[in-house]
């Protein structure tokens, strides 16, 4: 307690404290970004600032992203999807495996086939839906059978990496529509790569959610008060629901990214995907404990670590210190939003 | 005499073997603060929870304004004009206080933008600003969130927010059990500024000076029945004290 205790002042304009944790609490965070790009812009301005960096900087920071907007809607109701990468790698499979039997190959062809946009519409419909099942098996679970989501969605990740492994006997599959490739994987519009415009989408897209429409606001209010949002009259139930779909649909369109993008499933490549995306959601300052959070935050939070690899790679530090760095990002990242809460709970 | 606003006639309540409320009437007329008031166990929450529509009765009748209703939920409660401010206050701490007043009941925009979901923001913080205007509520902040208003304003929203979807009663469940001396005065006051502004209020508090200083009417419940009533000013503490302990019979005017 640093402010003066006046019971009769309370009225008064906010704090001091109260300013400057709205200026700079969740905004520390984007300083370092802003601070972590002109570092390296500054040691290295031709390898760091060159077109060609930065345009990998934003593909492989892509798909991530699209998993991590997921991610966010599920944190900001305090809950966590533990299944993304899981659910991601099941899409994958489910949908590369549509896609080659629509296109009359065998399942052990290699390299690239012929198949036509339609095929390719077909199977990114299958990638999104097969997720949207996972999110509506998981967030039935933790909304009416009321299991916590960190047990639900940690179950939901073994079933889903292991059905992947069962329908493909273990063997990433490796044959892509050539179209996929070529046009969404290695392909730009109008000069932004394809993956980085999907990603712009999506981003855009849940912003508008979240932040503008009743959806949005009832997500917060769920996540700040369950209870309460159950008393206004909202169907707290069908809310979770939805929003663990959500996350699975994204991880779906992950799922196409990422066979575009790697012109093959990646079954055993998706594993760290959950710790990724919920570290970079709560870098980006959306709180463990609900209610709290913004999409912005989390395209920030996305980016910290991709720059900071890639701004190491390039100074000729082990790239094995940028795991380091994020620890003790992350762990200081958590840190600042409880002394935040406990100081406003205090207030 | 017009109809009650709400009035309860022989209301009986049983959980398995227990027997909480034996045939309790209760009526709140227009334009009053009506205190509950009885010990632990007398039924004051049942009988609550029955009149907001949090529960149902085992026996009785309900009417609202002399027509006879069945609560099946809190929200048809809301639709004949009564609210519950609960004792948790039912907030979500990280709203500003205008969407916390409009949680569940939000404004949309108008035309497509309305209809795929967008909220009308400003009309949203307009009209609880005007809320609060009328009800003399002083926030520190209208867009802080909840969280890091003082406990007597967090208070001030709750109400602010039933009486905004009330025009009839309002129940107010110890509003005033955890708050200080200033804060406790200023809820005192909203409660009033509640009754000016045409919405009966009934107070179920612990504090009997405090009820015998606002209430215009007193009910005492003992063991699930009525036991007393009194009008203010002819009442003191000793006296209420003796019919919420002892269930000494006193004048109950059936008005």
């Amino acid at each position: 307690m640093s402010t003066t205790t006046e019971p009769d002042r309370e009225d008064d304009a906010e704090t001091r404290r109260e300013r400057l944790t709205r200026l700079f609490g969740g905004g520390w965070i984007f300083l370092l970004l802003i601070f972590l790009i002109a570092l390296f812009a500054a040691l290295r301005p031709m390898q760091f600032g060159s077109a060609y960096n930065l345009s990998q900087l934003t593909i492989n920071a892509a798909i991530l992203l699209v998993l991590s907007i997921g991610q966010t809607f599920v944190i900001v109701t305090a809950g966590i999807d533990l299944a993304i990468g899981a659910v991601l790698v099941f899409a994958s499979v489910l949908s590369a495996k549509t896609m080659l039997w629509l296109a009359g190959a065998a399942g052990t062809t290699f390299g690239t086939t012929d198949a036509s946009w339609l095929v390719i519409g077909i199977g990114s419909l299958v990638a999104v839906a097969a997720g949207m099942a996972w999110g509506a098996v998981s967030g039935w679970l933790v909304a009416v059978a009321r299991i916590p989501a960190l047990i639900v969605t940690l179950g939901t990740f073994g079933m889903a990496l292991g059905l992947a492994q069962i329908i493909t006997g273990g063997v990433d599959v490796r044959a892509m529509p050539e179209r996929l490739v070529a046009h969404v994987g290695a392909g730009s519009i109008a000069g932004v790569p394809t993956l980085v415009v999907i990603a712009v989408v999506v981003t855009a897209g849940a912003a508008v959610v979240l932040h503008l429409t009743r959806f949005g606001t009832r997500v917060f209010a769920i996540g700040s008060n369950a209870e309460a949002a159950r008393r206004a009259g909202i169907n707290v139930r069908a809310y979770m629901i939805a929003i663990y779909m959500i996350s699975g649909a994204l991880a779906g369109v992950g799922a196409v990214m990422s066979n575009a993008r790697f012109s093959t499933t990646t079954i055993g490549g998706h594993g760290m995907d959950n710790l990724t995306t919920i570290s970079a959601v709560v870098l980006g300052g959306t709180s463990l404990f609900g209610g709290v959070g913004s999409i912005a935050g989390t395209v920030i939070g996305v980016f910290i670590p991709i720059i900071l690899l890639n701004g190491f790679v390039i100074l000729g530090i082990p790239p094995f210190w940028q795991t380091v760095a994020m620890g003790a990002v992350l762990i200081v990242a958590v840190w600042v939003d409880q002394l935040k809460r406990r100081a406003q709970e205090r207030g | 005499m017009d109809a009650p606003l709400l009035e309860a006639r022989g209301i009986h309540k049983r959980f398995g073997h227990a027997h909480v409320l034996r045939g309790v009437d209760f009526a709140v007329h227009a334009g009053e603060i009506c205190a509950l008031v009885g010990d632990n166990g007398a039924g004051k929450s049942t009988l609550v929870k029955i009149l907001s529509g949090a529960d149902a009765p085992s026996a009785g009748t309900i009417s609202v304004e002399g027509r006879p209703v069945v609560f099946a939920s809190p929200a048809e409660a809301q639709r004949h004009g009564i609210a519950t401010v609960y004792q948790d206050l039912a907030l979500a701490p990280d709203l500003s206080p205008a969407d916390n007043i409009f949680l569940g009941n939000e404004l949309m925009r108008r035309g497509l933008a309305g209809r795929l979901g967008f909220l009308d923001r400003a009309e949203m913080r307009r009209r609880a600003t005007e809320q609060f205007a009328r009800l003399g509520v002083r926030l520190r902040s209208n867009k802080a969130p909840v969280s890091s208003l003082s406990g007597g304003q967090r208070q001030s929203v709750a109400i602010s927010r039933a009486a905004m979807w009330a025009d009839k009663v309002i129940f107010m469940d110890e509003p005033t059990a955890a708050l200080g001396v200033v804060q406790t005065a200023r809820v005192i006051e909203l409660i009033r500024q509640v009754k000016q502004a045409g919405i009966s209020v009934v107070l179920i508090s612990h504090n009997m000076p405090q009820v015998i200083e606002v209430a215009d009417r007193i009910v005492v419940l003992r063991l699930g029945e009525n036991v007393a009533e009194f009008h203010a000013g002819d009442v003191d503490v000793d006296r209420l004290i003796a019919a919420m302990t002892a269930g000494t019979p006193t004048a109950r005017s059936p008005s």
